[in-house]
């Protein structure tokens, strides 16, 4: 009888040395790989599965300040480097990698209403309540030197905001009127006002460097030009916005972080009509600011939570608190796109995962593949209602909860009148207004 | 007294022109500055006020300045435009970022720049008393702390290695280099030229140098000179060798030269010469003769290859002309039997084998040759058998088999060259021909060898043509077997047509593949073998399963399932309600009717006409959990999202590289990298020379009024 041997050459299968790769015969052949679309299924189901399990975005909090946090700022060369400032005039510079305070300075009396960095990173300005503009150095004081301000300027006004242009020795305060200082002087090159109410927050726009944005306690939003010192045109919305934040890849677009619980995305050049309504905080939206690829933003709330919102989508994809984070009164997310810090009331800043489910560190090429196919799995298969459920799915807080419920009740029973209205009235008397126009209530020229 | 009298009368006289304007204005009439300037005229010391008027009434009056807020609106109007034109020109940068496959960021790729260590040290100095004290004990030492850290050698080979110098060097490099490549295309364009004179010019200038050089050497210097001879003959040696004999070589030129002083040479030139005529002659002659010798051959037996070679191409599609008679006659009629291109109706069962793959074709032609000669010593008797047995029913293929027969000897006498052929072989593949057509027809060409070669040769030839006549009209089956009947009577050109269809046919064999061939060579004995084997698994299987009608128990479920599919009626009828009821007691039918709601019928069963099938058209509520219920946005049809489904992306599927394409993510971020804000710079547009603030700074109007304000009162105060 003759007994059949499986041969095979070695050639095929052996390695000459073993730091070659394992050679992996495959055969791409269809037939022997049948039920593509149920496996890939499964495996996106799984994808997203996991994504939830490993959705652990809080790394860790800073604490160090003794009033609640006001104002945070980034160090525009060092990723590692993050400013405060507090509610007591105090002013704490942190280390991120150590999480460690690295430097303590009492700035201001009162609040410290705003900070903001000088672009080549040398050192930082800040605005309190006891009307002054300072200008601290980055590095420490010398062996033996005071802790003191590079230079102050006194001002006749109580500043609320301020902002460092992005290529020149020029910054801007706002208060009473937008004012544009030179480094070297101490009084404005020149200051812009358009109505008389005190303006929040101001922002230079990060790519056309001449613009600014500010907003005003009356409900407005002011786009200045710096170059020809004028302003350039004013929407107003329902409510007042607390602040706005450029996209630092599109020059024309700007978020604002209104108080009636949404931020609006606006187009410079067609301010009567928000690009987006973002919604899904129950409370006033306090800070927003960009990622730096310009493709999400993230928002602080007055709801105890922080929102990550795609620039381009209507509501978050990930919404991050804890149980002893309180309002958060500041954000920011950090150079290379991939942490996000919160200040809140309750005197800490918070460092968190912009990818709730990313791990941290080197990955191997293996895990990068994997990481993508998931990635790509979990897009493919998004619109499924299993995976939908699982992906939307996160737990929230009982109030924000109760919150999200009752504001559906309340929206579905305006919404519920307006149609009974339409249906009731002469057609063509009531007209329905879209949710976007809805919300903007004049643009002034 | 005298100047007053003249006012008064100049006075007197401005009144009384004037009286008719006082009463124009008593009358309440409209004055206007012409009727003033009329009395002005006559005097001439308001000369200058009535200039003055003169202007005013020239010029127009100057319309009211706008209001501030206009101003400022349109000021912010402009400004609001010229800034929002600006920006567009971000729009196709920023459409393209939105559409992008994939985003790396940073956009720009940062140079490492690493500060030189004294550059970090200048601005740092010792402050605390251990600062202090080690840079004490440096300096102690005169070890270098700031400054130079670098030796002035390594300063040196930095300077060596700097990026001019280095550039340079390579520039030379490259001159050299081009140098040398145009020598070297000049050398190739001089080596290129084809004019004989050209060069002659050339060789003769070289010759014509060397021998004044060698002359001027020979009375100079002997020894040398005698070199320089040795040096000429080894040349001209060389030259021998390169076997030029002829005349005009330049060895014979050479010669020529020194035949002047040598005898030798010249007797050498001369044999050299005898020889190289006596070569050439040699040659001609032996090839002379060979060509003769074959073309009287060729001449005596057969008109020769050429000439036929010739013919074909002369006049290709004619095979008359392209055979000898004898062949020719006898393979038309040895092909004649198989010439229906189609299978005939009474025919269909012999015919069905005619399509069958030419790869077969040699084999089947082996195994016949190897029975043949099997059946040579058998005998005449059992082939008669074979054959009768093969093909007992159809009685008018074996009318034409016996003429076929007949056909066959007649060719075998005819044919000259096939002497030695057996009459029975020819006899069986007559016989065989019916089943195994084209075998049959090769069969003599087979065992004709170097005509075989020749036919085989017309074949592919007449092929070619073949595929241009292919779509030549399928002849009647009538005339078919007209012709196959009787192939005498028919004239030459259907014939020749035929023999063309066969040609083409031939062709479509090869070509064509078919089903498993039954052919004949399989003994029945082992066809019977099998069919034993094949019944005993079928018997085996049933037994097997005996009990399960597997058939019966299908049909019986789709029934089952069809029933449950329907949708029944509602019967509302209530016993005993308008009527009696009880045991025995059925509610009337007319009351059942009118209770009985039929529901009506609903489509057809998708299944309706397939009888092996069941479709469950049913909602699975299982599957229905894990199926999207509305298209998602951005698809426009249904179908277009069931291929993005249906497309697999992983690795399983598909090769790396395809994986890692179809799996790019949409933004990679570099870890610790900051990503800045897009640039004008980086995108290719021109960003303003003109800072910001300088533009600020020229402008005067900027400052508000308030802030005017505030800046009057500091300094008041």
């Amino acid at each position: 009888m003759k007994v059949k041997m499986l041969s095979r050459n070695p050639d095929n299968y052996v390695r000459e040395t073993k730091l070659d790769l394992q050679r992996v015969p495959r055969n791409y052949d269809p037939t022997l790989h049948p039920f593509e679309v149920p496996r890939e299924y499964v495996r996106a189901l799984n994808a997203t599965k996991l994504e939830r399990v490993f959705a652990k975005p809080f790394l860790g909090s800073l604490d160090g300040h003794r009033d609640g946090v006001n104002c945070l700022a980034k160090h525009p060369k060092s990723l590692a480097t993050v400013l405060s400032g507090a509610c007591d005039g105090e002013v704490r510079i942190w280390n991120l990698t150590k999480r460690k305070c690295i430097r303590t300075i009492q700035a201001h009396e009162g609040f410290v209403r705003g900070i903001c960095t000088r672009f080549c990173g040398t050192s930082f300005f800040t605005v309190g309540d006891d009307k002054t503009v300072k200008q601290w150095k980055m590095d420490g004081p010398g062996y033996g030197e005071e802790e003191e301000p590079l230079h102050t300027i006194l001002g006749k006004t109580v500043y609320t905001g301020i902002d460092h242009h992005w290529k020149e020795a020029v910054f801007a305060t706002c208060g009473q009127q937008v004012d544009i200082w030179d480094e070297q002087r101490t009084s404005p090159v020149c200051s812009m006002t358009w109505g008389f109410d005190s303006i929040s927050s101001v922002k230079f726009n990060p790519i056309e460097t001449f613009l600014l944005g500010s907003c005003a306690s009356d409900r407005n939003i002011v786009l200045y030009d710096m170059r020809q010192a004028t302003p350039l045109k004013k929407v107003i919305l329902d409510m007042r916005t607390n602040t706005i934040c450029w996209n630092p890849m599109e020059a024309f677009i700007f978020t604002a972080a209104n108080e009636d619980y949404n931020l609006y995305t606006f187009d410079m050049r067609a301010l009567d009509t928000p690009v987006m309504v973002h919604m899904d905080h129950v409370s006033a939206v306090l800070d927003v600011d960009y990622s730096p690829t310009g493709k999400e933003f993230v928002s602080a709330s007055f709801d105890k939570s922080v929102r990550i919102f795609p620039v381009d989508k209507s509501r978050s994809r990930e919404v991050y608190h804890t149980k002893r984070m309180q309002h958060v009164i500041c954000v920011k997310w950090t150079s290379d796109s991939k942490y996000i810090m919160c200040g809140s009331d309750e005197m800490n800043i918070r460092l968190w995962k912009a990818n709730a489910s990313e791990k941290l560190g080197v990955l191997t090429s293996r895990e990068k593949a994997a990481k993508d196919y998931n990635q790509k799995l979990k897009e493919k298969f998004q619109h499924h209602p299993h995976i939908k459920g699982i992906a939307c799915h996160c737990h929230l807080p009982k109030s924000i909860y109760s919150q999200i419920q009752e504001q559906r009740i309340m929206k579905e029973a305006r919404r519920r009148k307006e149609v009974n209205r339409l249906k009731h009235s002469k057609p063509g008397s009531v007209s329905v207004v879209s949710e976007k126009k809805k919300h903007i209530v004049a643009v002034v020229k | 007294m005298r100047g007053t009298l003249m006012e008064r009368e100049s006075i007197k006289s401005f009144w009384k022109q004037s009286v008719p304007l006082m009463e124009r204005i008593g009358s309440g009439e409209k004055l206007v500055l012409s009727d003033l300037l009329g009395p002005v005229k006559t005097s001439s010391s308001l000369a200058a006020v009535k200039k003055q008027l003169n202007r005013v009434k020239s010029k127009k009056t100057v319309e009211l300045p706008l209001n501030k807020e206009e101003v400022e609106r349109i000021h912010r109007e402009v400004a609001f435009n010229k800034t929002s034109q600006a920006l567009s020109k971000w729009d196709p940068i920023v459409l393209k970022n939105r559409q992008a496959e994939q985003l790396v960021f940073p956009l720009k790729k940062e140079q490492s720049a690493f500060a030189p260590i004294e550059h970090v040290l200048s601005g740092w100095k010792a402050r605390t008393p251990l600062e202090q004290e080690v840079f004490n004990l440096l300096h102690k030492n005169k070890q270098p702390v700031t400054d130079p850290l670098l030796t002035p050698v390594e300063k040196a080979s930095l300077k060596a290695m700097s990026l001019e110098e280095a550039k340079m060097h390579r520039a030379e490099l490259q001159r050299a280099r081009a140098l040398q490549s145009y020598y070297e295309a000049r050398a190739r364009r001089e080596k290129k030229i084809k004019s004989k004179k050209y060069h002659k010019v050339l060789k003769k200038g070289r010759v014509r140098k060397a021998l004044k050089e060698f002359e001027k050497l020979r009375k100079v210097n002997p020894t040398v000179a005698l070199e320089e001879l040795e040096k000429i003959e080894k040349a001209r040696m060389m030259e021998r060798m390169s076997l030029k004999h002829q005349n005009s070589g330049k060895w014979a030129k050479s010669k020529a030269i020194m035949a002047k002083y040598d005898l030798e040479a010249r007797q050498a030139m001369q044999e050299q010469l005898a020889r190289n005529k006596e070569l050439t002659q040699k040659l001609q002659a032996a090839s002379d003769s060979e060509e003769e010798e074959e073309g009287a051959e060729e001449e005596g037996e057969l008109v020769p290859d050429a000439v036929n070679e010739i013919q074909m191409d002369a006049n290709g599609p004619n095979p008359w002309m392209l055979r000898n008679h004898s062949r020719g006659t006898k393979e038309i009629k040895v092909q004649d039997p198989e010439q229906l291109p189609e299978p005939v109706a009474h025919e269909a069962s012999e015919n069905e084998e005619e399509d069958r793959p030419g790869a077969e074709e040699e084999i089947l032609l082996n195994e016949f040759e190897e029975r043949r000669s099997l059946r040579k010593k058998s005998g005449l008797s059992q082939e008669a058998k074979l054959v009768s047995r093969q093909e007992p029913k159809d009685s008018s293929s074996q009318e034409v088999l016996s003429e076929l027969r007949a056909l066959s000897q007649k060719l075998n006498q005819e044919n000259q060259q096939s002497g030695k052929q057996n009459v029975s072989s020819v006899r069986t593949v007559l016989a065989v021909q019916r089943e195994e057509p084209t075998e049959a027809e090769e069969e003599p060409l087979l065992l004709q060898r170097p005509e075989r070669a020749h036919t085989m040769e017309k074949l592919e030839e007449l092929g070619k043509e073949g595929c241009f006549q292919n779509k030549e009209v399928p002849r009647p089956v009538g005339e078919g077997q007209q012709s196959e009947r009787n192939p005498d009577n028919q004239p030459g050109a259907p014939k020749e047509k035929k023999r063309k269809e066969q040609m083409i046919d031939l062709q479509n064999l090869l070509t064509t593949k078919s089903s498993s061939v039954k052919s004949l060579a399989v003994p029945m004995t082992v066809e019977e073998l099998e069919d034993e084997e094949e019944r005993d698994q079928k018997q085996m299987i049933k037994e097997a399963f005996a009990g399960d009608d597997v058939i019966r128990d299908f049909l019986k479920e789709k029934r089952e399932a069809v029933e449950a599919s329907k949708p029944k009626d509602v019967d509302l009828t209530l016993p005993g309600w308008g009527e009696w009821g009880g045991m025995g007691l059925k509610p009337s039918a007319k009351k059942r009717r009118r209770f009985l709601i039929k529901t009506p019928e609903g489509p057809p069963r998708k299944d309706k006409n397939l009888p092996n099938v069941i479709i469950n058209e049913k909602r699975n509520v299982h599957a229905a959990a894990h199926q999207v219920r509305v298209l998602p946005y951005p698809f426009t049809h249904h179908r277009q999202f069931e291929r993005t489904i249906q497309t697999p992306i992983g690795s399983t599927w598909n090769t790396q590289r395809a994986f890692q394409k179809l799996t790019t993510p949409k933004v990679v971020t570099k870890p610790g990298h900051i990503i800045k804000p897009i640039k004008a710079e980086d995108v290719g547009y021109r960003s303003s020379s003109r800072s910001d603030l300088s533009v600020v700074q020229r402008n005067p109007k900027q400052l508000s009024i308030r802030h005017k304000k505030h800046l009057k009162k500091n300094s008041v105060d």
